[in-house]
């Protein structure tokens, strides 16, 4: 079984993976990081997205091996302390989220649209750009506001 | 109402997402107990089959593998099967025909995905690697997935039901409806199919059991709307073991919307296996097994017809509705399509004369059950569509039609069985067409003509009777259980306050909301207050959360509990400032007497209830804990007018929702930021149903061809309208039977938004029938045949 090594939120982590451990089986189940979700299995809702060397990457569909080396960022490091990242507290203030399950891949995936373009995002942009995370509960409604109000905060 | 920072009315943030944001939720899946081992179901690859044999001895030996059990291990142990909680009898008085429902399928597999046997591993992986090396020999029977052809296909799925026909009711009066069609002006006569959707909670369904060899008990975590009643049945209809011996725990849950209301057979086989293997067993479905094993909704073909006479008025209404029942009868299939659909028909007007008549169905499909709305969706995408229709065919404006025909006057007793306590129709219409601009409409038409769009409206006034509800009636119409619910308030000696609800919260925010309630009526800090749900082991039986009724009569019970908090505590404050009861007054938080500038706090008199020195224990109990149960008098009736804009691409059939106006009666709001989530999110279900999603099964294989979001469309962000044009309203008369007038909220987007969306579109590109989902292609192909048609 490969051993691999890897940065977690900052703290160094070593393990021995199968071949098909998959990343976010590594995440959840390894280290019992439960945060990251699996909603589809198959890269459609984006519930398992973490950062991968500061890119935003579906988890459910990469290797574990894959990632030897590399810098992790899932949910529960986005936090310093009590202090929550914008973009955590935005999508509170405006209640961008109902029952919480597609609500860690949102955040990982909407740090990374306003890495990619910039804080000052369009309606359109953050819509588009969300195209990979599905939300069941919300009508992305408040998801997009929240979107918009974390990244200007960033 | 208050109007403080965190009490009733107030758009409190909420409590919940502080773990929410975190990754610090506990969902099912996220429970692992030491010594875990994991289970993966085969399940059926065909439609309709026999099971000829099953050979597990290769598989047996694949590493990690602990058991492996099938339909004859079930039957060997004597484990009960899943129960049907709704009877609906024939119209003749023949008992409906139920077919056996076993946990895991024996002799027979009955629709694509039905479970046949478990593998039990150490891991997940090993588990499937052995399910792929077990030998099944199948005999492939015939087959029939289509709603309208069961009857009559000549397949038979269940020996009881030879002809596949469960059961079939009526509603209303039939001669005096058929009376009113024979004479009528006008009649409006159209073919509705509402399509088979598929809930979709984001996270998907998952059990673990653990078996406690020296209590003799089971914990069993699974992801439930209504964990007492998985309880129940574990242990009543299973026969696992007593309910004293199980505990159930449902805690944080990714949505529920309607599908984790059933008892499913894998939860039961977790908990058996359990103790038959002497390992935690844990059980989480992929997204293909829940698109095939996650009870779905809808599936009704129906044939109405709508009367109207000389000036408009609608005179009567006749449907006829065949409903999938699927493979087996869900927890509550056979409800979905008569008690809570029927008793809708009548919409939001004054009908003098409606008769339904419904077939109960199996086909070989997923079995259905309750989803978001649960029969009301289909009433009001029938109701709707055809009152719609006929506005049009008799030149009157859609909105004006619907004005000329609303209910005006209350109590207003329908003919399908339910009588309306309250509403004010005609205001919600009046405020949805001033928000929606609906004056300006022509020009906006004109001006997406410019740019090659077709620009359409739709109207749905929707009704809906949420707030399971009054046991006695539930009771007369087949159901086998009750619809109260249950509440315990527990006010420690500091003076903070548990809430345990039998209400479930799976997004809703009943932490918050719930918390809101008490505090402002005790005049407690917010902080102090913490709601407990989902845990049997703490919470005293409850009938956990669907159909919109944990505000409704989840609150009340809350509410009926507070009262005998206040009662109790008036009776120690009288005690301790030495008046009469009758003279203690109880407001924000503090009990005074009549009178006088007495005062006690009520942290005063709950610490003085714990530490009884100044009142008499003989005469009044110590300790400040009630409990109540509350049983409503009757359903609550939500009601609203939603207003669709869309514009449709004239080369592409494509369609762009524009505009979308929301106005909605739910009587009181606890937390109009949450009620306004709760539409959102219920609009963009009944959107995704109008325009991306649908279940589909191939007709000549059975197979399901849409088994992953890669088959089926989810809605996501871009087809829901922009912040700006997505307006929401609200008007307010109360509900009369529960004493903070709540109607309750969860299901009325989904309900009211399908009919909107359809109506929208049918009027953009001027066609009279339209398919679910309008998909480009759909909506193109409606178009081209128009242009034929009018060649």
């Amino acid at each position: 079984m490969p051993a691999i090594k890897m940065k977690l939120n900052g703290k160094a982590v070593s393990g021995e993976v199968e071949g098909r451990t998959l990343l976010v089986e590594f995440i959840r189940e390894h280290r019992g990081l439960t945060g990251t979700h699996v909603g589809c299995d198959t890269s459609q809702c984006g519930a398992c997205v973490v950062h991968v060397n500061g890119k935003a990457v579906k988890s459910c569909t990469t290797l574990a091996a894959s990632c030897d080396g590399a810098d992790i960022t899932t949910v529960e490091g986005l936090a310093k302390g009590t202090d929550l990242h914008p973009m955590q507290a935005a999508f509170k203030e405006h209640h961008g989220l109902q029952c919480g399950y597609c609500t860690p891949g949102m955040i990982m995936a909407a740090i990374d649209i306003v890495k990619r373009n910039g804080k000052n995002l369009s309606e359109d942009v953050i819509r588009r750009e969300l195209s990979g995370n599905i939300c069941r509960c919300t009508g992305y409604h408040n998801i997009v506001k929240a979107v918009q109000a974390g990244a200007a905060n960033m | 109402m208050s109007t403080s920072a965190t009490g009733i009315g107030a758009s409190v943030r909420r409590k919940e997402d502080d773990r929410f944001i975190q990754g610090k939720g506990r969902y099912t899946d996220d429970v692992t107990f030491p010594g875990q081992a994991h289970a993966y179901f085969l399940r059926s690859p065909h439609a309709h089959a026999k099971i000829k044999s099953i050979n597990t001895a290769k598989a047996a030996k694949m590493p990690g593998v602990l058991a492996i059990l099938t339909g004859d291990d079930v039957a060997k142990d004597k484990i009960g099967n899943l129960a049907c909680a709704w009877t609906i009898n024939f119209r003749d008085g023949r008992p409906m025909r139920g077919g056996v429902h076993p946990i895991l399928a024996q002799g027979k597999v009955r629709y694509v995905g039905d479970q046949f046997a478990v593998v039990i591993a150490e891991t997940k992986n090993q588990a499937k690697l052995a399910a792929a090396a077990v030998k099944v020999d199948f005999e492939i029977l015939p087959h029939v997935v289509n709603t309208a052809k069961a009857i009559k296909s000549g397949v038979t799925i269940h020996d009881v039901a030879p002809d596949n026909h469960v059961f079939d009711w009526a509603l209303g009066n039939e001669a005096e409806t058929n009376d009113a069609i024979k004479n009528a002006h006008h009649i409006t006569k159209m073919e509705i199919i509402n399509t088979r959707v598929v809930p979709n909670a984001m996270e998907v369904r998952c059990a673990n059991a653990m078996y406690d060899a020296a209590s003799d008990h089971f914990t069993v975590y699974c992801n439930s709307q209504n964990p007492h009643v998985l309880r129940l049945v574990l242990s009543a209809f299973h026969g696992l073991a007593p309910e004293n011996k199980i505990r159930v725990i449902s805690p944080d849950m990714g949505g529920g919307f309607g599908s984790k209301i059933p008892i499913y057979g894998e939860e039961v086989v977790c908990t058996w296996a359990a103790r038959k293997v002497g390992r935690p067993v844990k059980w989480t479905s992929e997204r293909t097994e829940a698109f095939q094993s996650d009870a779905h909704g809808r599936d009704h073909v129906t044939t109405a017809e709508l009367a109207t006479d000389g000036s408009g008025m609608i005179t009567g209404l006749r449907v006829r509705t065949t409903a999938a029942m699927g493979g087996y009868l869900s927890s509550f299939g056979p409800l979905i399509p008569t008690v809570l659909y029927a008793p809708l028909l009548s919409g939001q007007y004054a009908i003098p004369n409606i008769f339904l008549h419904v077939d109960g169905v199996y086909t070989n499909t997923t079995p259905t059950d309750a989803y978001r709305g649960a029969g009301r969706p289909e009433a009001s995408y029938l109701i709707e569509r055809i009152v719609e229709t006929a506005a049009r065919e008799l030149k009157m404006d859609p909105a004006e039609f619907r004005r000329k025909n609303m209910v005006k006057s209350f109590p207003h007793q329908t003919p399908v069985f339910v009588a309306y306590d309250n509403g004010d129709y005609v205001a919600s219409l009046d405020k949805a067409l001033a928000m929606h601009d609906y004056k300006g409409f022509a020009a906006r038409k004109a001006e997406s003509a410019k740019h090659g769009k077709l620009r359409g409206v739709g109207f749905s006034a929707y009704i809906e009777a949420c707030g399971l509800a009054p046991s006695n009636i539930v009771g007369q119409l087949g159901s086998a259980v009750g619809f109260w619910e249950s509440a315990e308030i527990r006010v420690n000696p500091a003076g903070t306050v548990e809430v345990l609800t039998g209400s479930h919260s799976h997004g809703q925010g009943h932490e918050t909301s719930f918390a809101q309630v008490v505090s402002e009526r005790l005049g407690v800090d917010f902080k102090n207050v913490s709601v407990v749900h989902g845990d049997t082991d703490k919470v005293q039986f409850g009938m956990g959360t669907y159909g919109s009724r944990s505000a409704a009569v989840g609150i009340t019970a809350i509410v009926k509990a507070l009262d005998k908090i206040e009662a109790k505590g008036k009776r120690i404050a009288a005690a301790l400032m030495e008046a009469s009861v009758d003279d203690v007054v109880f407001n924000e938080g503090n009990f005074t007497v009549k009178g006088t500038d007495k005062k006690k706090t009520f942290g005063e008199i709950a610490f003085a209830a714990y530490v009884p020195h100044h009142f008499n224990p003989q005469e009044i109990e110590p300790g400040l804990k009630e409990t109540a149960f509350f049983d409503p008098t009757n359903f609550v009736f939500p009601a609203g007018v939603h207003i669709c804009e869309v514009e449709v691409d004239a080369e592409t059939g494509h369609t762009d929702i524009v505009g979308y106006t929301a106005v909605d009666d739910f009587g009181t709001l606890i937390n109009p930021m949450i009620v306004e989530g709760q539409v959102h999110g219920g609009v963009a279900q009944g959107i995704g149903q109008a325009l991306t999603e649908g279940c589909v099964y191939d007709d000549d294989s059975g197979q399901l061809l849409t088994g992953s979001y890669m088959d089926y469309a989810m809605p996501r962000a871009r087809v829901m309208p922009d912040i700006a044009n997505f307006k929401l309203g609200f008007t307010n008369t109360p509900a009369l039977s529960n004493p903070l007038g709540l109607k309750g909220c969860g299901e009325a987007g989904a309900i009211a938004a399908t009919p909107a969306v359809i109506n929208a579109i049918t009027n953009a590109i001027g066609v009279r029938d339209l398919a679910m989902p309008a998909t480009p292609l759909t909506v193109w192909t409606a178009m081209q045949g128009m242009k034929k048609a009018a060649e």
